[in-house]
């Protein structure tokens, strides 16, 4: 199976019609790990958001695309079955849908009518992935996210990654709000996926995750750029030594874009 | 055409319809006395919505239907709303006539009345007499409530005695097969000291443009510690203009739970209110609906607090799509004397088109001072937040709105105890929204 490649190139977003996104180049190849850091505020979340097609964030130049198509044509569905997959930071909730539905509803969408998933292998797959992420099985019966503390939000985002499959994950945050358990079952769920053909787009702000997922590439950001990359031991340096010697480095005296993006 | 005419039957008629059935004597005066102040009632005033150009006097009053041996007889479309395979509780109404009734021996034996009200009348007279628009509804509030008292043609009267406990729910069918008939139903509901029952109704008309009307009247009583389910699916079609009148009564320690699925296609008021008599006495009610076409449609959800640590919640989920117009009134009203008593509603309209009217009233009155009470009011379009999140796994603009349309619409939904019930209230919901 080919691998598919994300290809971000020179993408200027705006929310409210405040400029986030100044300018992001990125490639992520299937097979890739990629942690993309910064500070609060320097467009990391908006990147996640404009590449999955939040109704919020207007794209107002530069491309995304997905094995050569145009990302930016597609409606937000259609991103998802084209192969995209973003684990929210604060994923919505549905008052009414039971988990267990809409996970059904989720794979059958990819799926040709009258091909949809048998039930008995839906619940199969289901209930193995929530034991792998030690999940009560009384969410799948429960409303999508309603009630749900935070960690099991961020469980259940790790769940629907891990039974959709899709070619290219972006988790947005997947680690903020986790104590270092919950942390560590996320991670065992992300790290299952790992294979030549999934590439995966880490977004975080402590290297903390980057511990349990060790990243192949890792890309800071700041003012709504992507200002340096490098391999594994950037993050660790950040580790280390924060981010005030990429800014003196850099010349940079505010991060942010001036907005909390 | 206006509601201010004359009456549409006379005092001949109703006599000669009331003879017809074989009433006792106290029903047949009791006809003929709210026919006399009819004529010198005001029509009721919804909130907010103008039903004086609404029809109430055009349709036929008297028609009968065919008897059926077997639920099996029935036609595809209403036999769904049954589940045909189990051994039912059940009575069915094709237009006056009980096309269909069966409770089962042990139930009987127990001494539960599950009857159409004309054999109600005849074989209970006086049970039928002491609930008969006594303590729930009276006959002389308005207009409507005294011509339904006059001419009513059809109803069930559901009586549980003491200690007994109803675990299959109670169905009634009203099927108006007859596209002009008016329906003047009467239901009651009554559960003695320290019973408990479920009881589902179903609506179905099929008159999509012939003018008639329902004029329904529903009383329910829970005695003391008595617990009270009471589902519901009303479908009329378009053609009907209907007045839905469901009225609870709940004593010490007893409970009443409203699932009413309001999903009538013509210009619809529907005043559902209970009365928290007694101390630590409960209601929960539970409407959803939805509007669309250009139908004008007034709801109220009222419960009213007498009792100490009484408690009544509301939940309204209305959807409207198209030209519909829908006011939704919550009303909690704590009485002086409910201390600790608890008053909380939530009212949610969705609106699916510009063209559509939602309009949500949240209402407390509170008289006594050692309450809670709360309420919750929104009208709002679909969350796009919350679409783009079910987009991103994939599913289509269309089915997301669904998922979201169906889970708003849960609450009633989930908490009908008949699957087949359940399947069609699903269905119409489904037909109404698409």
């Amino acid at each position: 199976m080919a691998v598919s490649t994300l290809e971000i190139k020179d993408l200027h977003v705006e929310i409210e019609g405040q400029e986030i996104l100044k300018g992001v180049n990125l490639t992520i190849k299937g097979g890739e790990f990629h942690a993309v850091m910064g500070p609060n505020g320097t467009g990391k979340s908006t990147l996640a958001s404009a590449i999955m097609g939040h109704p919020k964030y207007e794209v107002t130049s530069g491309s995304i695309l997905l094995d050569g198509e145009d990302v930016l044509e597609m409606e937000v569905d259609e991103r998802a079955k084209a192969g995209l997959f973003l684990a929210m930071q604060y994923p919505s909730e549905i008052s009414g849908v039971t988990t267990s539905d809409f996970l059904r509803s989720s794979i059958n969408a990819r799926r040709e009518e009258g091909d949809e998933i048998p039930l008995m292998k839906f619940i199969k797959e289901m209930d193995a992935a929530m034991d792998y992420l030690e999940i009560d099985k009384n969410m799948a019966q429960r409303y999508l996210n309603e009630g749900f503390s935070g960690g099991e939000k961020k469980r259940n985002e790790i769940l629907q990654l891990m039974l959709l499959k899709p070619a290219i994950g972006i988790l947005d945050e997947i680690d903020s709000g986790l104590d270092i358990d919950a942390l560590k079952i996320v991670s065992k769920g992300i790290n299952k996926l790992r294979n030549e053909t999934f590439g995966c787009l880490i977004i975080t702000h402590y290297q903390r995750l980057l511990d349990y997922i060790t990243p192949d590439y890792v890309h800071i950001m700041m003012q709504g750029r992507v200002v340096k990359s490098g391999g594994p031991e950037l993050a660790e340096r950040l580790e280390a030594e924060g981010y005030d010697w990429i800014k003196k480095e850099l010349g940079i005296e505010e991060e942010t874009v001036g907005h909390n993006a | 055409m206006a509601a201010e005419t004359k009456l549409p039957y006379e005092e001949d008629y109703v006599k000669a319809f009331s003879a017809k059935h074989n009433e006792p004597e106290w029903m047949s005066k009791f006809r003929q006395q709210a026919l006399e102040v009819a004529d010198t009632l005001e029509m009721p005033t919804p909130d907010k919505t103008n039903i004086s150009k609404w029809n109430f006097s055009t349709f036929k009053h008297d028609a009968e239907g065919e008897s059926i041996s077997s639920l099996k007889e029935l036609p595809n479309d209403i036999q769904v709303f049954v589940d045909v395979e189990k051994d039912n509780n059940i009575v069915l109404l094709r237009n006056q006539t009980t096309a269909y009734k069966n409770l089962s021996k042990e139930l009987a034996d127990k001494g539960v009345i599950f009857t159409d009200m004309f054999t109600a009348l005849e074989n209970y007279p006086e049970l039928v007499q002491r609930y008969y628009m006594k303590d729930a509804v009276s006959f002389d509030e308005h207009r409507l409530t005294a011509l339904h008292a006059a001419l009513m043609n059809g109803g069930v009267f559901v009586y549980v005695p003491k200690n007994v406990v109803v675990e299959q729910p109670l169905q009634a069918i009203f099927w108006q097969e007859d596209v002009s008939l008016g329906l003047f139903n009467h239901v009651i509901v009554v559960a003695e000291e320290n019973s408990s029952l479920t009881y589902v109704e179903n609506y179905i008309s099929h008159n999509k443009e012939e003018e008639t009307v329902a004029n329904v009247v529903t009383e329910v009583i829970a005695h003391d510690n008595a617990s009270i389910s009471f589902g519901s699916v009303d479908n009329f079609a378009h053609g009907t203009t209907v007045y839905m009148n469901r009225r609870g009564v709940v004593y010490r320690d007893a409970k009443i739970e409203w699932a009413l699925g309001q999903m009538n296609e013509g210009n619809t008021v529907s005043d559902n209110t209970t009365h928290l008599i007694g101390d630590n006495s409960y209601s929960y009610a539970k409407t959803v609906s939805v509007g669309r076409g250009d139908q004008i449609q007034n709801f109220t959800a009222k419960i009213v607090n007498y009792g100490k640590q009484s408690e009544g919640l509301i939940l309204q989920h209305g959807v409207m799509k198209d030209h519909a117009s829908s006011i939704f009134n919550g009303i909690g009203k704590i009485e002086h004397g409910g201390t600790k008593a608890n008053a909380e509603q939530e009212s949610r309209v969705l609106m699916l088109s510009k063209h559509a009217r939602g309009d949500a009233n949240p209402i407390l009155l509170i008289d006594e001072d050692d309450v809670t009470a709360g309420h919750a009011a929104s009208v709002g379009r679909v969350d796009p937040v919350q679409l783009y999140y079910l987009m991103s796994r994939g599913i289509s603009k269309q089915e997301a709105e669904r998922l979201v349309i169906h889970g708003f619409l849960a609450p009633v939904v989930n908490e009908i105890p008949i699957q087949a019930v359940r399947e069609q209230l699903t269905e119409v919901i489904e037909r109404k929204v698409y």
